[in-house]
């Protein structure tokens, strides 16, 4: 994203441009503290000023879920987000999903199960997965199918991809376990 | 984006004097509509007022039996909020309905309202539109117009209102709470959103200092008898080609009260009282639900791509008021 002038808005964090805040994030359990411009979106703040690449740029029109991250533990777009609008917030990147070194049940779930094929769109689709899952509203395959619709795969790798979110949740074939 | 500088809001009285000191100046709150539009250019507004931490936040009940909605509660919020999916699950359905997770754990119920068009053309800078360049013209009434206005529109602008929701508490004649620099008013929600006539570039009532602090449910929820049926171009995640809230109140077989609302085909959400009042009193059967959704479409136009939604939302009324009152399907 450029501005007036037609500069990158891409700063580390020792160089201060005019007109930029400081803002304090918690990413993934660890507080950062970053300049941004009014305009700099929470998608590219993660990716530009902070270095977590994980999350993707897609569409940044908030139509394919690419860059999908939980803010304050709820899925959401992070194109379509502004980043000093969640000065405080507590953010969770693909990158702050595993845990000692061992992979987040979805993450390990989208790799038994081949819930990818080019991997762009994975980190959006497991974060969003984390998401539903705390959310606690799928009981079937059907509303996984539903409620991971903002989660584009150009590769068409939804039949695994659900089967791996469904793996996790512990849901048989026709819905949650009894 | 066009860059702009940035002022966050503590209380509703700061916010208020802070689009009444800039006229240029914009609230935001979920963004996911406004960053889109400044993103396209379609929006570039100088100044943005934050309005996420004011304490607009809230569902509680009112005094008669209602529910008050803050306008700041995200659209998953008040769709998955037990009282509002107890007493009012028509509205629950039209939210779910709209959008993805994502959006909906974002987007704001006062946002939600103010939602601009999805026009294509609306969206497309090179091209003229009077909404967002008023007098440069239409380029929807002779161009590609499947997804536009069969009622209401005006030889100006055929653009539709995209929202769900909307359509929903249309049925259920929520009120919309305001507050500006003169104090408090409330909007009846058949009279917030306008029909385009000559000016397109007008979406609602609101004024332009004006914060819409909640929207207030009646009492009445029709959790008996309701339907929200939404025809789209796929199963999920895309807008309504036509959409239906039908609520019905019954005494055994006999309708004594009937809403219906329609969304995807005006340039708000579409309510016609004459037919809604064609049922009252009358048996809930399909050959009476026919004759409704006749008369709904009878002042309809279409534009040459869109016309398929004259048919379609006949029969979508039908379909929504069959599964309403769950009538079995006769033929």
């Amino acid at each position: 994203m450029d501005t007036a002038s037609g500069t990158k808005i891409a700063t580390k964090a020792s160089t201060r441009l005019p007109g930029t805040s400081e803002i304090t994030l918690i990413i993934n359990k660890r507080p950062v503290r970053l300049d941004v411009a009014p305009w700099t979106t929470l998608l590219d703040a993660l990716r530009e000023n902070v270095g977590l690449t994980g999350t993707k740029k897609g569409c940044d029109h908030g139509q394919c879920g690419a860059c999908t991250v939980l803010v304050d533990g709820r899925r959401i777009n992070s194109c379509l987000t502004l980043a000093i609008m969640k000065d405080g917030a507590t953010v969770t990147t693909i990158e702050g999903l595993a845990e000692n070194g061992a992979l987040h049940p979805l993450q390990q779930a989208f790799i038994d199960h081949d819930g990818f094929q080019c991997g762009y769109c994975t980190p959006g689709q497991i974060c969003s997965a984390v998401g539903l899952m705390s959310e606690g509203r799928a009981r079937t395959p059907d509303d996984i199918r539903e409620l991971m619709s903002g989660n584009i795969c150009r590769c068409g790798a939804y039949l695994n991809i659900v089967a791996a979110i469904q793996r996790v949740m512990n849901m048989a074939e026709g819905g949650v376990k009894p | 984006m066009n860059s702009f500088s940035y002022t966050r809001a503590s209380d509703v009285s700061s916010a208020l004097r802070a689009v009444t000191a800039d006229r240029d100046a914009v609230f935001i709150a979920g963004g996911t509509n406004l960053i889109d539009l400044m993103k396209e250019n379609v929006a570039r507004p100088p100044h943005l007022v934050d309005i996420t931490r004011l304490p607009l936040n809230r569902i509680e009940e009112l005094p008669e039996g209602g529910l008050r909605l803050g306008a700041l509660v995200t659209n998953a919020d008040t769709a998955y909020n037990a009282e509002v999916e107890r007493r009012y699950p028509i509205l629950s359905r039209a939210i779910l309905s709209g959008a993805s997770a994502q959006l909906r754990n974002m987007a704001t119920n006062g946002g939600n309202l103010l939602q601009r068009t999805r026009c294509y053309y609306f969206y497309d800078t090179a091209t003229p539109c009077n909404k967002r360049d008023p007098g440069a013209g239409c380029s929807a009434i002779n161009g590609f117009n499947r997804i536009h206005a069969i009622l209401g529109a005006s030889d100006q602008c055929i653009a539709v209102h995209p929202s769900d929701m909307c359509v929903a508490l249309a049925a259920l004649e929520a009120v919309v709470r305001v507050t500006g620099k003169d104090g408090e008013r409330t909007i009846p929600f058949a009279d917030f959103h306008r029909l385009p006539g000559d000016t397109p570039n007008i979406d609602t009532t609101l004024r332009p200092d004006e914060l819409v602090t909640s929207i207030d449910l009646p009492r009445k929820g029709f959790a008996d008898h309701y339907a929200y049926l939404k025809v789209r171009d796929r199963a999920s995640y895309a807008f309504a080609l036509v959409s239906v809230a039908a609520a019905l109140e019954l005494d055994g077989d006999t309708i004594t009260e009937t809403r219906l609302a329609l969304g995807g085909v005006a340039h708000k959400p579409w309510r016609d009282a004459d037919a809604e009042a064609m049922l009252n009193g009358i048996k809930a059967t399909k050959d009476h639900f026919d004759a409704v959704g006749e008369a709904i479409v009878r002042s309809a136009r279409g534009f040459g791509h869109n016309t398929f939604k004259i048919e379609l939302a006949r029969r979508a009324v039908v379909r929504a008021l069959q599964h309403a009152a769950r009538v079995r399907r006769t033929s």
